[in-house]
């Protein structure tokens, strides 16, 4: 299991996962850690990327099954010429090393891409919030509320005046807050299980629970005995 | 999806721990402490004992906890164990106390003779039946 991980033939940087939610559990010295579990069944491989054809090695995974009903042709087509039955419910391309003896038609689960004591980015879409004022969205800080003050949530002022006569491009204003695609980086993996697919991550991952997010090893951060994982 | 609760139960402890709200008890941490051994720095594991009175018990699962308060030197001293930590040794209920509610907060606010417990006297039958324990005082 960690010498695929540290290099072997199983090459793959990154695996689909679902967001279970958050517990807490007890590391090796017996103290509590605050974790949360992602649900990562065994990936699909259903296609590469290489350098001679796309100018970059890559391997394209596929998780979960999408309903028929739901099943779109020519992603239907793409997935049966990798021997599935059906259309994955995500499909992603992640980064490899020396992707050659990736099959395509194989499966890569979590035992041989991670284990406990690494550091990984978890990729996701964060909980959308809506449409938010500056307060909320910004941590701008609230007017008076008393003494005649009609200003409770105001933006304020929004730039100068005749010089520079516009509003700086950046200025933090109300909008959409949240659903957005958000990382989390160098999160230490506490456990893994690779029997039940699981892995626990120390700490917050972006989304709701069952939500998908991309497991991948840690980029901007060395890996001891995964020092090829330069990205 | 698999439950939440299959991913916590390895982290359960296997026995479960035998004490009530309101019980003084002996709670024995493992603690691990840097020893100097013929000028060695050496790490050794011992039990420390924290005594006191159960005032909370809360949570569930993994994260079930509960709360022991004492006195140490006229300051009060409270310490909040998770149930299922591998540091815990044992807990080994003293005394019982006759209790009317599950949270004892209230003993914050006492001191001295007023924050003491009415004992409850628990005789445990020697022979046996189906009445293994039996309360001498009832609880009402």
């Amino acid at each position: 299991m960690e010498t695929s991980a540290a290099g072997g033939k199983m090459s793959v940087t990154a695996l689909i996962g679902k967001k279970m939610g958050m517990t807490s559990v007890f590391d090796s010295s017996g103290s509590m850690v605050g974790v949360t579990v992602v649900q990562v069944d065994p990936n699909q491989v259903l296609g590469l990327r290489t350098q001679e054809r796309d100018g970059y090695e890559a391997v394209v995974l596929g998780m979960g099954t999408r309903r028929a009903t739901r099943t779109r042709k020519p992603q239907l087509v793409a997935a049966e010429k990798a021997g599935l039955a059906g259309e994955p419910q995500v499909v992603r391309e992640v980064r490899a090393r020396g992707g050659g003896e990736i099959e395509i038609g194989s499966s890569i689960s979590v035992g041989d891409v991670f284990e406990a004591g690494q550091y990984v980015d978890l990729v996701g879409t964060s909980i959308g919030k809506g449409f938010q004022g500056t307060v909320k969205r910004h941590n701008f800080s609230l007017g008076p509320r008393s003494h005649g003050s009609k200003n409770y949530r105001e933006p304020g002022s929004t730039g100068q005046a005749t010089y520079p006569g516009r509003v700086f491009k950046g200025k933090k204003m109300p909008g959409q807050m949240g659903n957005k695609r958000r990382t989390n980086r160098n999160v230490r993996v506490v456990a893994v299980d690779a029997e039940k697919g699981l892995v626990l991550v120390a700490g917050s991952v972006p989304g709701a629970d069952t939500s998908v997010v991309l497991v991948r090893h840690a980029t901007a951060r060395k890996q001891s005995g995964n020092t090829k994982s330069k990205v | 999806m698999r439950k939440m609760s299959e991913v916590e139960t390895p982290y359960l402890r296997s026995e479960p721990l035998d004490f009530e709200v309101g019980d003084t008890v002996d709670v024995g941490v493992i603690i691990t402490e840097t020893v100097e051994k013929r000028g060695k720095l050496e790490e050794k594991e011992r039990v420390q004992v924290f005594n006191g009175i159960v005032i909370a018990r809360g949570g569930a699962g993994v994260n079930e906890s509960f709360t022991v308060r004492r006195i140490v030197a006229g300051e009060g001293v409270e310490r909040v164990f998770p149930v299922h930590s591998p540091k815990l040794a044992y807990v080994k209920s003293k005394r019982k106390a006759r209790v009317r509610r599950a949270k004892l907060y209230y003993l914050r606010d006492r001191s001295g003779k007023s924050a003491r417990l009415r004992e409850r006297i628990v005789v445990t039958a020697t022979k046996k039946g189906k009445g293994a324990k039996r309360k001498a005082t009832p609880t009402k």
